[in-house]
């Protein structure tokens, strides 16, 4: 099978790409300015609601649902995207998706699309794929645009380009972008503009656009995209044909359903009452937008990840990011040290899933890209409990892993000596006898297997006299 | 090869062999709130998002639409089809959308004038659906300006009772405030590709 192009070719597993992040002072200062703003307006918008634990439950149950059903509501929303005058089309992995993609725009004679900010063409490496095919992807919203002006890489499931600040942005504009005026000031708002001006022609003209879904209503057929600056309703409203790659877990059972995510997604992701502009379309209407529709129902792993009874719950995920603004490890090292397109917890337990090979280290590594503080399930609008998910792929991989390796090994040796007082015992002299020749009380570099341990943290030397021996001094 | 389709469904009922059974969904959450004036509310959270709202009594609509597309110099209007009539005032020039305009055309008028399905208070959100005083959608895409007229029963309080209201079968879009972004280090800035500029009434 082919590799899943989730995770990046190239990018060491998680401890060494973390560390490398870790030395770029400029990437730390961006991502604790950024992280911290939304998380403050994050609190305020979610205090104003006075039922949004209520909010929260429902939200998991309805994707519980969806889950649980997913079959039925596949077949259902297949039905009703038909109906409605839309074709679908299913995919089994990133490859196929990308094929049905690059057929369809042949067929509508484009060689360049616009697009809408899409996770899902993040994941199946869709515009590598049309440039192959000789067909221009042009990426529309404003950090998509800069990571991609950039030649860069994301870093954050709905601020791409969360990891540059204003100056870097205003640079890259002025390098990449034609037409950008040489005295381009490093300030939001003119940024913006440039973005407004380099791109308007483009969605004038554009014969097909490509974009995303946040969510699918299984009854009605109707799909919904979520978004701040129009783009989005410029490539999904005037281009002649419309493709939307939909992973297939993003649906909802009824239009009622989008009631509750119309107010957890914002809130959770830009930290809004509302975003700025939502679309909903249904099939094809007469005299009104695209006048072709296209639903691709992307598989690519995640029936994998379905199969799961723990890991299943990832599934859930909306995409707000959320998660990736509350975590302590995502805010000091960033996005790319990840290696996937979903990084920070909810990538932790996604990238894996999806990737589904034990044997790749690199994806392997991502559940231990957590203290486990518990942070993101607190923030979480649909209730992932990704401490959960990230022990149970932990000892997925350890499982994974030949019986006869050194953590093996070590773990059974120490198994026969808790098994054993008397061995135990002697273990803990030994201990409190090696403790007395280290100075300041902790150790920074032990040999080899140790020195794993060492080589991210300290190890406390131990206590001089263990719990059992003062025990038996003072009590017995 | 087999088939796409029978081989994803077959893996998803493969996945499901636990038989997991969902729980019922709770809908114990807020269906309405009550405030003592929704829309005052709404007034005041559709300008936190730096548009332009102005109520006025319901006989005053001419006369606050031709002075809000005045200040704003718009001189080339698009009425949506269904726009009453006088509500289309004197002194600008009016385009309908019958037959419909080119989108070069959309590109260069000053900006449009619509109604609206609903409104959402709590949010701050308008609501259109294609209905006949907004028209397509291009219309209130293409144009830098957008000026939107709420008539006062078309005011709720929260999300849930707008969905009720609303046909998802049709096309629609929720507008909070001018078209923004908050893609530079997570902090929103107005104008980006969407209207730039918007004005809303609220009658009564």
């Amino acid at each position: 099978m082919a590799r899943n192009p989730v995770t990046w070719l190239g990018v060491p597993a998680f401890p060494k790409a973390a560390h490398e992040a870790l030395a770029d002072s400029q990437l730390r200062r961006n991502m604790r300015h950024a992280t911290h703003t939304i998380r403050d307006k994050r609190a305020r918008v979610v205090s104003e609601l006075p039922d949004w634990e209520r909010l929260r439950h429902a939200g998991e149950a309805i994707k519980n649902d969806v889950l649980a059903n997913l079959d039925t509501y596949l077949e259902r929303v297949e039905q009703a995207v038909t109906a409605r005058g839309g074709v679908v089309h299913w995919a089994r992995d990133a490859a196929e998706a990308n094929d049905i993609v690059l057929r369809l725009t042949r067929q509508a004679g484009a060689e360049e699309v616009v697009k809408v900010k899409s996770m899902a063409t993040a994941e199946i490496g869709l515009n590598e794929a049309l440039e192959a095919g000789g067909v221009r992807a042009i990426e529309t919203d404003l950090a998509e645009l800069i990571v991609q002006l950039g030649h860069d890489r994301p870093s954050h499931i709905l601020v791409p380009a969360i990891h540059r600040n204003r100056a870097e942005i205003r640079e890259i504009f002025r390098r990449e972008m034609p037409g950008a005026p040489a005295d381009l000031p490093a300030e939001p708002r003119a940024l913006a503009e440039a973005a407004r001006r380099h791109l308007r022609h483009k969605f004038l003209t554009a014969k097909v656009a490509i974009s995303g879904a946040n969510f699918a209503v299984a009854d009605t057929g109707s799909i919904m995209v979520v978004e701040s600056e129009g783009n989005g309703r410029m490539c999904l409203t005037l281009p002649r044909t419309l493709i939307t790659v939909m992973g297939l877990e993003k649906l909802v059972p009824t239009w009622q359903d989008l009631e509750v995510f119309l107010q957890l997604l914002p809130r959770s992701s830009t930290a809004e009452r509302m975003n700025p502009y939502t679309s909903v379309w249904t099939g094809v209407t007469p005299g009104d937008g695209p006048r072709e529709f296209h639903l691709v129902l992307l598989d690519n792993g995640r029936t994998d990840a379905l199969a799961d009874t723990v890991g299943r719950q990832a599934l859930r995920c909306i995409r707000c990011s959320a998660c990736l603004n509350v975590c302590p490890v995502y805010e000091r090292t960033g996005g790319q040290a990840y290696g996937s397109v979903y990084p920070g917890p909810i990538g932790a337990i996604l990238t894996p899933q999806l990737v589904a090979d034990p044997h790749d280290k690199q994806a392997a590594s991502l559940p231990y890209a957590s203290s486990l503080c518990g942070a993101c399930f607190e923030a979480c609008p649909v209730r992932i409990d990704i401490p959960e998910v990230l022990t149970h792929l932990r000892a997925k991989a350890v499982e994974a892993k030949p019986a006869r390796s050194a953590e093996a090994l070590a773990m059974s040796a120490m198994a026969a000596v808790f098994a054993d007082p008397r061995k135990y015992e002697a273990a803990q002299k030994a201990g409190a006898l090696a403790g007395r020749f280290v100075p300041g009380g902790k150790m920074s570099k032990l040999p080899w297997p140790g020195s794993l341990w060492t080589s991210s943290r300290d190890m406390p030397a131990p206590p001089g006299e263990s719990f059992r021996t003062w025990w038996r001094k003072n009590r017995g | 090869m087999a088939d796409a389709r029978a081989e994803i469904l077959g893996r998803v009922r493969t996945a499901l062999r636990d038989r997991p059974v969902a729980e019922p969904v709770p809908r114990d959450y807020d269906r309405t709130r009550e405030y003592p004036d929704v829309l005052a509310l709404a007034a005041e959270r559709i300008a936190d998002y730096r548009a332009e709202v102005l109520r006025v009594p319901p006989g005053d609509v001419p006369r606050a639409i031709e002075s809000a597309l005045s200040g704003r110099g718009a001189r080339t209007v698009i009425a949506a089809p269904g726009l009453p009539r006088e509500w289309q005032v004197p002194g600008v020039r009016w385009l309908t959308d019958e037959p419909p305009l080119a989108v070069d055309e959309l590109d260069t008028v000053d900006g449009v004038v619509t109604g609206c399905a609903l409104t959402i208070a709590e949010t701050g959100t308008i609501v259109l659906d294609g209905g006949a005083t907004q028209g397509r959608r291009a219309l209130t895409l293409v144009p830098d300006y957008h000026l939107c007229v709420v008539r006062a029963e078309q005011v709720v309080a929260t999300v849930p009772e707008a969905v009720a209201r609303l046909d998802g079968t049709r096309p629609l879009t929720f507008v909070s405030g001018p078209s923004a972004t908050s893609d530079i280090e997570l902090d929103r800035v107005e104008g980006v590709h969407g209207p730039r500029t918007l004005d809303v009434l609220i009658v009564g």
